[in-house]
C-alpha cells in the first residue's frame, strides 16, 4: 500500500474510493431495473450489468434498484429512470446494447430517449 | 479502480447474536447470482440492542429487525432482487402498530443527532478505505497542513466542547495545558476503559468507527507536541481490542501514522496498552499507572497529569468520544458545534439507555434535551405501558432523579444541580415496579467491589452504608439510619481521593433527597412500594381476577400454588419463595403483591 505523502494524495485517494460506497451516498437519480421473473427470462440481469458498467466507467452518481413484475411482461426487461422530481421515465425492450445511449442520452444531455419510451409517471 | 455495487447490506449486531447471520446472506447472494451486485458489509453498532439483530439495505434505506438465519432467503429475494420491503421484518411502533420499512422514519433514529455515532453502522470498521471515502482523515489534513497548534486550540475553545469521559472539563483548556506544559517528550492517551456496568458506548464506539478516534488522537498529539501515544483498553472488550489494532495498522499503512504525516513534516506513532478492566481503572491518575505497568490505583492529582503523567512525562488523556468528536469541529467549525446544545453544555452526548425502556440501546442526541423527551420520545416510553419512577444517570455512582424532574434539561450543570452527574450518559430507567432502595443497594455493592481500597474513607465508608442499606431493605432499618446515611455519604464524598469515592454516595443521598418516603415505607411500614424487597413483600392471588387457568400453577417453582382448574388459585406464604415467577406470567393481572 503506498503511502500518503500529503493532503492532495488523500483527497485523491477519497475520489476513488467513493466508488466503493455509492450505494450509500446521497443521490438525486434512482434507475430501477424490473426484475421480477419474466424481467429476468427476458434478459434484466444483462441489463442491470451493462448499467452498473456503465455508470461506473462514466463516474456516474446514481442508484441502481429493483422492482418485481409490474404486469407489462412483454415489453420487459423495464428500465425506469427518474431524476430529482421529475417524471419517472420508463423504457422497455432494453437491452445491454441500448444501456450506453440511455445513459449518455437521458442522464448525461437530459434528453428523453423518445424512440424507447413506453411511459412516464408523474414524479 | 473501485468495484462497483447497487446494493449494500450493511448488517450490525456483530456480538454472537446471530453468528449464522453474516454467512447465510453471503452464501444466499452467491446463491442468487448477485455476488458481483450486492455486497454484505459487517458494520458496526447501530445502538437498536432490543430490535436486534438489525441490517440496513442500502440505496433503499430499508432498515430489518430481528433478522435470523431463517429470514434470509426471503430477504434476499423480495429486497434485493425484486426490490421490495419484508413487511414482517420492519420496525413496529409500539402505539399505532404501524409498519415503518425505512430507517429514517423510526422515531428513535429521527430524534437523534449524530455526531460521536455519525459512522456506526454506516461503514465497515475495519476498512481504512471506507472511512476515508466518507471523508475520513481530511480533518487531520487540514489540522496539520493549514492550522497552528494554537488556532486548533482557539477553535475547541470556541466551540466549547467538553470532555466526554464524565468529568466534562473543557477540551481546548486541557490540549491547551497540555501544550504549554514544559518537557521533550509528551504523550497522548486515549481512555477506552468504560467501566460502567450499563454502558457500552465507548465499546460500540471502538468497535464502529476507530478510526475517527485515532484521526482525533493524531490532531491532540500535534496539538500538544506528543510524537507517541497509548490507546489504553481493558483486555476482556476484546472486539475493540481487534478493531483498534487492526486501525493502527492500517493508517501505519497509509503513512497516516509515522514520520512525515501528510507531508506535514509531524512525527508520530500510538500502539495498544491492555490492562484489566475494572471501574477505578478509567480513573486518569489509575489508567496513567496501568499504562505504566503499575497497579491501576489513583494518585492525589495536586499536579495535573498534562504536567506530571506517564513516567513523570505531560500527559493528555482524552475520552474515546471526546476524540471522535474533534475531527468534526475541525472540519466543519465550532460555530456548528457550539450551535448544538445548551448554554455550557454544547453538542450532543450519546445515552446508553437500559433498564425498564422499551428501546434499550445507544442514543445520541443534543446536550440539553430533557429527561421525558429521552424516555419517551426516543426511548419509546417503559414496557408494558407502566407508570416512570426515576431515571439513573451518570454510571453506579450517579443519581436517581424522580418523575417530578421529567421536564428538566439533561446538561452538565442542572444534573449536577439536581444531586446526579451527566457521567458518560449511561441512563436506567426505573419503573412503578421497581425499589428505589434495592436498587441504591444494587450500585453501592457494585462500587464496595470496584474501590481499590487506598482511601479508608471510600473503603470501609461504602461498607458501612451498603450494610445499613441492607438492613433497610431486610425490614430491619430505623428511622435514626437515614441519618447515618447522610453524615456518612457526605464523608465519604468530602474525604475521599478521586472520583469514584467523591461520587459513590450519590445514589443514596439522591434518593433520600427524592424518595424519603420510600425508605420510610420500608422502615415503619415494613412495606416495599416497588414489591421487589423480598422480606417485605407477600404474593397472593386476586379471587376477582383468577380464573383458574393454572399457568401460574404450573411455572411456580416450589409448588406453592394450588387450585382446581377454572377455580380461584391459592398461593401458600410457607412455601412461597417470593421470586415473582407468578406475577410475570399471569395474563390477567390477578397476582397482587402486598
Amino acid at each position: 500500500m503506498p503511502k500518503l505523502k500529503s493532503l492532495e494524495e488523500l483527497q485523491k485517494l477519497r475520489q476513488q474510493l467513493q466508488g466503493d460506497i455509492k450505494a450509500r451516498a446521497e443521490t438525486s437519480t434512482t434507475i430501477t431495473v424490473g426484475m421480477g421473473t419474466c424481467g429476468i427470462a427476458a434478459g434484466a440481469r444483462e441489463v442491470m450489468r451493462a448499467i452498473l458498467a456503465e455508470l461506473d466507467a462514466r463516474g456516474i452518481e446514481a442508484h441502481v434498484t429493483t422492482t418485481g413484475c409490474i404486469g407489462m411482461c412483454s415489453r420487459e426487461p423495464l428500465v425506469d429512470i427518474q431524476q430529482g422530481g421529475e417524471a419517472r421515465v420508463t423504457y422497455g425492450s432494453v437491452t445491454a446494447v441500448m444501456v450506453p445511449r440511455l445513459i449518455e442520452e437521458h442522464l448525461i444531455q437530459g434528453n428523453v430517449v423518445q424512440d424507447w419510451v413506453i411511459g412516464r409517471v408523474a414524479g | 479502480m473501485a468495484e462497483r455495487y447497487r446494493a449494500d447490506i450493511l448488517v450490525s449486531c456483530l456480538h454472537d447474536r446471530a453468528p449464522d447471520l453474516i454467512p447465510n446472506l453471503k452464501a444466499e447472494v452467491i446463491r442468487r447470482g448477485l455476488k458481483d451486485e450486492v455486497r454484505v458489509i459487517e458494520a458496526g453498532c447501530r445502538g437498536f440492542c432490543s430490535m436486534g439483530p438489525v441490517l440496513l439495505v442500502e440505496p433503499n434505506g430499508i432498515f430489518y429487525i430481528g433478522v435470523q438465519p431463517a429470514d434470509v432467503p426471503e430477504l434476499v429475494e423480495e429486497t434485493l432482487v425484486k426490490g421490495r420491503v419484508v413487511e414482517r421484518l420492519t420496525y413496529e411502533e409500539p402505539t399505532t402498530h404501524a409498519s415503518i420499512a425505512y430507517y429514517e422514519d423510526i422515531p428513535f433514529y429521527s430524534k437523534q443527532e449524530r455526531i460521536v455515532l455519525r459512522h456506526c453502522g454506516l461503514i465497515n470498521p475495519q476498512s481504512i478505505d471506507e472511512y476515508i471515502a466518507v471523508g475520513g482523515y481530511q480533518a487531520l489534513g487540514k489540522a496539520l497542513i493549514s492550522m497552528t497548534p494554537e488556532e486548533i486550540i482557539d477553535e475547541l475553545k470556541r466551540s466549547g466542547l467538553r470532555g466526554r469521559g464524565g468529568a466534562g472539563f473543557p477540551t481546548g483548556r486541557k490540549w491547551e495545558a497540555g501544550r504549554k506544559a514544559e518537557g521533550e517528550t509528551k504523550y497522548v492517551l486515549v481512555n477506552g476503559d468504560e467501566g460502567d456496568p450499563n454502558c457500552f458506548m465507548d465499546r460500540a464506539l471502538m468497535e464502529a468507527d476507530p478510526h475517527s478516534i485515532l484521526e482525533g488522537l493524531i490532531i491532540g498529539a500535534y496539538v500538544v507536541g506528543a510524537h507517541q501515544g497509548y490507546i489504553y483498553i481493558p483486555y476482556e472488550h476484546s472486539g475493540s481490542v481487534k478493531s483498534m489494532r487492526t486501525a493502527l495498522e492500517q493508517a501505519r499503512d497509509y503513512g497516516l501514522l509515522g514520520a512525515d504525516i501528510l507531508g506535514s513534516g509531524f512525527e508520530f506513532d500510538a500502539e495498544l496498552r491492555l490492562g484489566a478492566h475494572s471501574f477505578v481503572g478509567g480513573e486518569s491518575t489509575a489508567l496513567m499507572h496501568a499504562v505504566e505497568g503499575k497497579v491501576s490505583e489513583p494518585r492525589p492529582k495536586h499536579i495535573h497529569t498534562t504536567e506530571v503523567g506517564i513516567w513523570g512525562r505531560p500527559s493528555c488523556l482524552n475520552n474515546v468520544k471526546t476524540l471522535s468528536i474533534v475531527p468534526e469541529i475541525i472540519s466543519r467549525g465550532a460555530d456548528w458545534f457550539g450551535g448544538i446544545g445548551t448554554e455550557t453544555s454544547k453538542g450532543t452526548q450519546v445515552f446508553s439507555l437500559a433498564g425498564k425502556i422499551n428501546n434499550v440501546g445507544l442514543a445520541e442526541v443534543p446536550m440539553g434535551i430533557t429527561i421525558r423527551e429521552l424516555v419517551f420520545d426516543v426511548g419509546g416510553g417503559i414496557p408494558k405501558g407502566r407508570e416512570f419512577k426515576a431515571l439513573q444517570i451518570g454510571g453506579p455512582s450517579g443519581g436517581f432523579l424522580p418523575a417530578s424532574l421529567l421536564d428538566m434539561p439533561m446538561d452538565y450543570e442542572t444534573l449536577a444541580d439536581a444531586g446526579s452527574m451527566m457521567g458518560t450518559g449511561g441512563v436506567v430507567i426505573l419503573d412503578d415496579r421497581t425499589c428505589v432502595v434495592d436498587t441504591a443497594r444494587y450500585f453501592l455493592d457494585f462500587l464496595r467491589d470496584e474501590s481499590c481500597g487506598k482511601c479508608t474513607s471510600c473503603r470501609e465508608g461504602i461498607r458501612c452504608m451498603l450494610e445499613i442499606l441492607t438492613r433497610i431493605t431486610e425490614g430491619r432499618g430505623e428511622v435514626a439510619d437515614l441519618d447515618t446515611l447522610e453524615t456518612l455519604g457526605h464523608v465519604v464524598k468530602s474525604v475521599s481521593l478521586c472520583g469514584l469515592g467523591k461520587t459513590a454516595p450519590n445514589p443514596v443521598l439522591s434518593t433520600l433527597r427524592y424518595f424519603r418516603d420510600e425508605y420510610m415505607a420500608h422502615i415503619e411500614d415494613k412495606k416495599c412500594p416497588g414489591g421487589v424487597c423480598k422480606a417485605l413483600i407477600e404474593y397472593y392471588i386476586i379471587e376477582d381476577l383468577c380464573n383458574g387457568c393454572g399457568a401460574c400453577r404450573r411455572k411456580c417453582p416450589e409448588a406453592a400454588i394450588s387450585g382446581e382448574k377454572k377455580e380461584v388459585h391459592v398461593i401458600d406464604p410457607a412455601l412461597c419463595i417470593k421470586c415473582g415467577i407468578c406475577f410475570d406470567v399471569c395474563k390477567f393481572d390477578a397476582v397482587g403483591v402486598r
